[in-house]
């Protein structure tokens, strides 16, 4: 492990190095924000890169983790399963009905998932100090932080969320139009931008309580939880919560509903079901906000 | 007498190391209340569809759903607590450390894990179960008998869960790496245990094959007695002969495994 680590820790200082030369050679102009957001990526990638060379360097227990993920993740739908060989509908919805919203939200939080899945790491590297050693890299700490210990594993709960959606998309009866095939592949990259912005809110969250990375997973695997089944199933009020405040909803729901020809249970025009990309666009750029609120307001322990 | 008032020590301080993190009970108590309330939901709907759906009326359900989310933690189903420490003891070779401490291993970490347990039911299971019963018709019975037999059938629980831990810790003698164990042990507890559906629920002979393994002690057993949909005395008895079953397995692992250690001088 020590090994690899040194490995990477060489593969990164060449782009880095150059980074830093590049903001000394102007040290009073600002960065425009395309240049920021074009360096936060480079060294995401470059960063990511690095942890999966470290994984593939052990590959029976890369390929042993991750069908541990998708056998973890493959359960929620055994239970599914189970489920419905005691009922036919839940909350009025089929098997395949279900299936679909279960592969959207999955493979949205997938996505996410393994982008960003790291975050929750945030609150131990405040506690004992390291995040330090993020602020002093000529680096984004976002793309850092959200690079570190990339789990290249986490696919296998994608490709569950694939094949179930892939199951469902081949089973349900749908009249397809051109604008239907369309929201598939939207809600999986707004679903994925949704469940991102959640995971860097939660981060953003953890500079002020450190401990306290589990009410980030109430969001994340509690909302990929509670997306997997009918909204028919809820309460209202919990319907309204997860729409106008935690805009959820616009995960997998509004679009799904769309395309199976379903009413929301709570009263919204038909346009919602395409709101999905402006309304990840809207939470990317608040928790980008409280991500940057956060960062300001961290002191380090100075030990 | 002197060893029962070490192993007490050893479990008070289980109990205080929990306690210690008191942001993080409190985030994990809300983590279980919101997958709570989502599962409550999920099993109205299910149980209106079909009433009496594996013996349990509806409301009964609802009670199944909020003791399990306070007995997760206590009962250790997604794994957690001492076997990552103790995995780790084993791999760096501090394990030798432990081997000639005038306590014996198994006992030690039980009795640790015993301290864990008692602070994730105190900490982690009342607030989630108020919640519950504010917010839902549960069928949690007034009499004070039926709780004494749920918490016998708790403390077995515990013992379960430690037993099938504790041989999951020892398989990193062989392995060293104890990660693909653990994580599988996890995944057979989520879904053995009855944590994400009652295990009388599941069909045929998958249902009866869940019911006959260890982790039905976990969840299931303790709920039942709880809600009077099982005889106790008879729970008892299955969940001890797993507890006792397990731990001499531990046992004759624990004593196979140590003489594997070779302590290297220096």
């Amino acid at each position: 492990m020590a090994d690899s680590v040194e490995h990477g820790t060489r593969v990164v200082a060449g782009p880095l190095g150059e980074t830093g030369r590049a903001a000394d050679s102007h040290p009073f102009e600002r960065q425009g924000a395309y240049e920021r957001l074009r360096d936060g990526l480079r060294a995401y990638r470059l960063i990511t890169a690095m942890w999966i060379r470290s994984t593939m360097a052990y590959r029976a227990s890369f390929a042993m983790t991750a069908f541990g993920n998708f056998a973890a993740t493959a359960l929620d739908f055994v239970a599914i399963l189970l489920m419905f060989s005691q009922v036919d509908r839940i909350g009025g919805y089929s098997l395949p009905e279900v299936a679909l919203l279960y592969g959207l939200s999955g493979t949205a939080f997938g996505l996410a998932d393994l982008g960003l899945g790291s975050m929750d790491r945030l609150g131990r590297r405040v506690r004992d100090g390291t995040l330090d050693t993020l602020l002093v890299r000529p680096v984004p700490v976002l793309a850092q932080v959200a690079a570190d210990r990339f789990a290249l594993r986490r696919l296998g709960r994608i490709t569950q969320g694939l094949l179930v959606l892939g199951y469902a998309l081949a089973v349900l009866d749908i009249h397809w139009t051109p604008l239907k095939v369309l929201m598939i592949p939207m809600t999986l990259l707004s679903g994925g931008a949704i469940f991102a912005a959640v995971f860097v809110a939660g981060g953003a969250f953890q500079f002020v309580a450190q401990d306290a990375s589990e009410v980030q997973n109430s969001f994340t695997y509690g909302g990929n939880t509670l997306l997997q089944y009918p909204p028919s199933v809820f309460s209202k009020d919990l319907l309204r919560g997860v729409t106008f405040v935690l805009p959820l909803a616009f995960v997998n729901w509004l679009p799904a509903l769309y395309v199976l020809g379903r009413p929301y249970p709570l009263d919204l025009p038909t346009w919602v079901a395409f709101a999905p990309p402006l309304v990840a666009a809207g939470c990317c750029a608040l928790a980008g906000v409280a991500w940057r609120a956060g960062l300001r307001a961290y002191r380090s322990t100075g030990s | 007498m002197g060893t029962a008032r070490l192993y007490a020590a050893v479990v008070g301080s289980g109990f205080r190391r929990y306690a210690t993190y008191r942001t993080a009970t409190a985030a994990g108590v809300f983590t279980n209340t919101v997958f709570g309330l989502i599962l409550a939901y999920l099993f109205i709907a299910l149980w209106d569809t079909k009433p009496h759906l594996g013996g349990y009326d509806q409301a009964q359900a609802l009670s199944y759903v909020w003791v399990s989310q306070a007995l997760l933690m206590v009962v250790a189903v997604l794994g957690g607590g001492f076997e990552d420490e103790l995995i780790e003891r084993i791999r760096t070779g501090d394990i030798a450390i432990d081997l000639y401490r005038p306590a014996d291993l198994q006992m030690w970490w039980l009795a640790q894990d015993v301290g864990r347990a008692l602070f994730h039911l105190l900490g982690r299971g009342v607030v989630p179960l108020v919640f519950g019963a504010l917010v839902f018709d549960l069928a949690l019975p007034s009499n004070p008998l039926a709780w004494l037999a749920f918490l016998v059938a708790v403390v077995l629980g515990v013992v379960v869960g430690f037993a099938i831990r504790f041989l999951v810790a020892l398989s990193a003698f062989w392995l060293l790496d104890g990660a693909g164990v653990a994580q599988l042990t996890s995944i057979a507890g989520i879904f053995c245990s009855g944590m994400l559906l009652p295990l009388n629920v599941f069909p045929g002979a998958l249902g009866e094959v869940v019911r006959a393994l260890p982790w039905s002690s976990l969840i299931q057993a303790p709920v039942d007695v709880l809600l009077g949909t099982a005889d106790p005395l008879g729970t008892y008895a299955v969940q001890a002969s797993w507890a006792v079953g397990l731990l001499a397995a531990g046992r004759l692992v624990q004593s196979v495994a140590t003489r594997r250690v070779v302590v290297q001088g220096g």
